[in-house]
């Protein structure tokens, strides 16, 4: 079986994100990149399979991205995985979801996997907008949001538990297929010595817009589909009104407050 | 002359109140731009469905019918959401920011070229096109923009509108014909299973108490519940208290949890780490309960008491019991 993790790299969960002078953008420097959290479970998910399937299934790691995310696929290299993939170009920096998802299928249509792996969301721009578009551009089946996953004991299905509003809905999938993984999906494993000694070795294969069946016009900056985009810093919330006084006092004065002056209850 | 369509959410055969929210949205876009306000009903038994639709101020409702959307497919829906879209030439196209809109928008966007801007906290029109302010970066910042395309999607997070006034209108229903053969759905849900804890879902609830590491047991967290029943309101928790496996994942809210946007949000026992902040930052009114009196949590709450919450928390419910005549 064909696996396929999609990875990211983005600023790390306690980064403090700072808007540039103009608000074009953020401020990058300092902060410091690491595996997309959701995306761990992806890559874990993945070798869990092969794992388990002990056929001679491969896991490909892919990521788009600057140079930057090369150690992020080291990473799932160190964790397992048999193949990774970097794809960059100029051409297809400033892309949107939808432009980045069409090269994305266009460097798995040879790769043929049965199973696409990745996480919810990008916790950058948390878009969660890539994986069901590279599922549309590839006619695969989806399951969003998984925190189970069961393979087929023919290898043709799976069975997919996902997160939804109130409670958890069950997917079941003709592969080939996409899911993206939410925390509580696996425990990702750390990579061991070995492992990241053996990574350094293995080539990460480059691919470029040439490699791909696609135009430049259709990538990238020149096919994103919005502009003028702006950053704003969060509102500040006026000052805390502290309640003093006994226990008895603060529970009265609170909810005398939050009818009287707040008027939400 | 822009036509607004809103994709109805139906789950479980209810008609689910943020499609009143997101009419509100569509209405206001209308409004401007000139165009008619539509809805898309998909699915198998979705007649039951189209007197609700009527009463809302809207001039189409389309109903894209077949036996294969009974159950809900991110390929099956989207093949009939493009349909309806093919005969209502829609230029906005809104969708809740749930799990099913999230699932949808993406293949429908990717299906007929359109831009999409997920979980959109405030939309407008900047020259007719869709400007949109989003959370990013977890909640740390927001981003403006503005669509260029000739379909212009977005999804938009529960609690933003407010309801669309139900009153009867004349919209007509236009039903749309799906071509579907079993072999193109390729996934579909098979099984919904309701939460044990019950309620509603932290995202869909308007009042939420959260819980943190401070309550110490899973068990504690029943004076949480009681002061979630008596305000209408749903139980929520931090990360540590997850970790701590007190109550389940489901009811994070934060950086790896969930994202809500209630009206009035309890922060109990915890702290106020970035990584919860940005989940609950944008509620309108936020009380917090903490022994600590320099816990971070502090700085971002209307409302703080320093007090130890095994006594607070009860004492409030019964206030708030006395005061609701409860």
């Amino acid at each position: 079986m064909k696996l396929v993790a999609l990875i990211k790299n983005v600023p790390d969960t306690e980064a403090k994100i700072k808007i540039n002078a103009d608000g074009t953008d953020i401020e990058t420097q300092g902060i410091k990149f690491v595996m997309n959290p959701y995306d761990e479970y992806a890559v874990e998910q993945a070798l869990l399979i092969k794992e388990q399937l002990k056929d001679g299934s491969t896991v490909t790691v892919v990521s788009l991205g600057p140079d930057r995310v090369m150690e992020s696929l080291r990473t799932a290299l160190a964790m397992g995985a048999d193949e990774a993939i970097h794809v960059s170009d100029p051409a297809f920096e400033g892309g949107d979801s939808q432009g980045n998802a069409r090269v994305l299928a266009e460097v798995l249509k040879p790769v043929a996997p049965d199973l696409v792996f990745c996480g919810k969301q990008g916790i950058d721009f948390d878009a969660a907008q890539t994986p069901p578009a590279v599922a549309e551009y590839l006619g695969l089946s989806q399951a969003l949001i998984a925190v189970e996953f069961k393979l087929g004991g023919d290898g043709k299905t799976a069975t997919v538990k996902r997160r939804v509003e109130g409670g958890d809905e069950i997917v079941t999938l003709t592969l080939p297929a996409l899911v993206s993984c939410e925390k509580g999906l696996n425990e990702p494993r750390y990579a061991s010595l070995p492992g990241i000694m053996k990574a350094k070795k293995k080539e990460i294969k480059k691919i470029a817009l040439s490699s791909i069946g696609l135009g430049a016009g259709r990538v990238g900056k020149s096919a994103a589909q919005s502009h003028g985009q702006k950053f704003h810093p969060l509102p500040e919330r006026p000052p805390v009104k502290m309640i003093a006084g006994e226990p008895k006092e603060q529970a009265k004065e609170l909810v005398r407050l939050l009818r009287a002056e707040a008027k939400i209850i | 002359m822009s036509n607004v369509l809103v994709y109805a959410e139906i789950r479980e055969g209810v008609f689910k109140g943020i499609n009143a929210e997101l009419i509100t949205a569509a209405q206001s876009l209308a409004k401007e731009t000139g165009g008619e306000v539509q809805l898309a009903l998909v699915g198998s038994d979705v007649d039951a469905h189209v007197g609700e639709a009527q009463r809302f101020d809207l001039v189409r409702v389309f109903v894209a019918k077949h036996s294969e959307l009974a159950h809900y497919s991110s390929q099956g829906h989207a093949m009939a959401l493009e349909a309806i879209i093919e005969r209502g030439k829609p230029k906005f196209v809104l969708f809740g920011a749930t799990a099913m809109g999230k699932d949808l928008s993406a293949r429908v966007a990717a299906k007929v070229g359109a831009s999409l801007f997920t979980d959109c906290t405030e939309v407008g029109l900047k020259d007719g096109n869709l400007k949109v302010i989003r959370p990013v970066y977890s909640g740390k910042v927001y981003m403006e923009t503005v669509s260029k395309a000739a379909i212009q999607m977005c999804s938009i997070r529960p609690n933003i509108y407010p309801p669309a006034e139900r009153r009867s209108s004349s919209a007509e229903v236009v039903e749309i014909p799906v071509a579907l053969s079993a072999d193109a759905i390729k996934g579909r849900v098979t099984e919904t299973i309701k939460a044990t804890t019950g309620g509603k879902d932290v995202t869909e609830s308007e009042v939420i108490v959260a819980g943190g590491r401070a309550l110490k047991s899973g068990e504690n967290f029943a004076i949480l519940q009681k002061l979630a029943d008596v305000i209408g309101g749903t139980v929520g928790s931090s990360r540590a208290a997850v970790d701590a496996g007190y109550v389940p994942h489901s009811t994070q809210i934060g950086q790896t949890g969930k994202v809500v946007n209630p009206k009035l949000y309890f922060a109990v026992g915890i702290s106020g780490a970035i990584q919860h902040l940005v989940g609950m930052r944008t509620s309108k009114v936020i009380v917090a309960v903490n022994k600590d009196e320099n816990a971070p949590i502090f700085q971002k709450a209307d409302y703080g008491i320093v007090g130890d919450l095994f006594e607070v928390v009860p004492l409030l419910t019964e206030e708030f019991k006395a005061m609701l005549g409860k």
